[in-house]
């Protein structure tokens, strides 16, 4: 059942975001709610899904068990601040960061890490 | 981009998206270039329940509504854009953007908003998200059984220190005043709430720690002194400022960096109206931008006609 309102794609279980990560070479994944620190992330990747076509882009709410995959992540270990979002290249978490981000900050880790 | 709009609107929140809604809705060719998140403000708002007509929704809603109905009428929308250069002097408005785009216009309203304001001392971008956050509705539930700070004396810092209570064992409240700027229901609440603390007349000077926030230094005023404190976490709520510095050398603005407007959201320049939290004014609700945003919307029409 989707519970985030985003124009992206929700992931809605952790066995389909694993096949996401295993089926593409770069996939950025914002873990958040509906709230006022998670829509901007949200609304950047809307925007960015158009001109990066070498990113799968997706959401994930947070609060269902299925995001623990995100939640415990060891790179999340510490992070007090929604959302978490996670970059990963081929298979393995290339970056990841702990609330709001704005398109400077988003593109930048996307040009360094995702290319 | 060689197309002339009627109206460049600078910014998507509640004022932005209602003189969208009313100026494409009039046949005015519109754009609205949004540096932000569509919403501005709204969006950080958890529930709105005072909003004439609307029983209670959450503020992502009612933007998200604002945006379809901007859209339906014909008004384009591009956001997270980064403008680098306005001309306002000539009759055609320009606005250039960072990858190049040149947005050509009749008329300009702006409605760039307002930010939270961040303290700016040691720390505090090393920790956001690890210790620092400034939305108590997103991250609350991170400091369950912890102790953690809030800055602030307004109604926002009061409220979301009530509020943070559900989940922190105790709330600190730093406030650089003797007294607070809060309605008097706000400050009540917050001291009849045996989890709540006050240390007044102080600021806080820097953040520490290792991979989290582990402690603040906060000055007295009056005395100078600088002590440690420890805290789990810290909230920041000082308020806002407008969005205006790009605009500061083409634009009339007060001492507050508020652009000075009149009755019909016109600026001094001919042609250029502004809406919204970032004109002078007294009281800053989404019922007020959206108000201003119908009457700018409203002036650029008129403009437009003669």
């Amino acid at each position: 059942m989707r519970r985030l309102q985003t124009v992206i794609h929700e992931v809605e279980t952790a066995a389909e975001l694993e096949k996401m990560i295993s089926e593409n070479e770069n996939v950025m994944v914002c873990c958040g709610r509906m709230g006022p620190m998670c829509i901007p992330v949200y609304d950047i990747m809307e925007e960015l899904e158009e001109e990066r076509t070498n990113v799968k882009f997706a959401s994930m709410a947070f609060d269902t068990p299925e995001a623990g995959i995100i939640r415990n992540a060891p790179e999340c270990r510490g992070f007090m601040g929604l959302p978490f979002t996670m970059y990963y290249k081929n298979g393995e978490v290339a970056h990841a960061t702990s609330s709001i981000q704005n398109m400077q900050q988003i593109t930048s880790i996307l040009d360094a890490k995702l290319v | 981009m060689d197309e002339i709009f009627d109206v460049i609107i600078i910014g998507a929140g509640a004022a932005g998206l209602t003189a969208g809604i009313y100026t494409s809705r009039a046949k005015l060719s519109t754009v609205i270039l949004n540096e932000g998140a569509i919403g501005g403000q709204i969006v950080l708002t958890e529930e709105i329940a005072n909003y004439p007509g609307v029983e209670s929704t959450k503020g992502y809603m009612l933007a998200n509504i604002m945006k379809k109905q901007a859209k339906s009428f014909g008004c384009k929308l591009k956001s997270n854009v980064k403008i680098i250069k306005y001309s306002f002097d000539k009759e055609i408005k320009v606005v250039e953007l960072e990858d190049g785009r040149i947005f050509q216009g009749r008329s300009v309203i702006l409605t760039p908003g307002g930010r939270p304001r961040s303290l700016n001392i040691h720390g505090e971008n090393k920790f956001k998200g690890t210790g620092i956050s400034y939305c108590a509705t997103c991250d609350g539930d991170f400091f369950t059984g912890k102790e953690v700070v809030v800055v602030g004396g307004g109604n926002s810092a009061l409220e979301e220190a009530v509020a943070l209570t559900t989940f922190a064992t105790k709330v600190t409240v730093v406030h650089q005043f003797d007294h607070f700027q809060a309605f008097e229901h706000a400050i009540q609440e917050a001291e009849k709430n045996p989890k709540v603390e006050f240390i007044m007349e102080s600021e806080l000077r820097g953040f520490y720690g290792n991979e989290n926030l582990e402690k603040v230094t906060i000055e007295h005023l009056p005395t100078g002194k600088i002590s440690e404190y420890k805290t789990d976490g810290t909230f920041i709520f000082v308020g806002y400022q407008p969005n205006t510095e790009s605009f500061a050398k083409h634009i009339n603005l007060n001492e507050r960096k508020e652009i000075i407007v009149d009755t019909d959201m016109k600026t001094n320049i001919k042609g250029v109206f502004a809406a919204g939290d970032c004109i002078v004014k007294k009281y800053r609700q989404v019922t007020t931008a959206v108000a201003d945003g119908t009457i700018a919307a409203l002036s650029v029409s008129e403009f437009l006609r003669s």
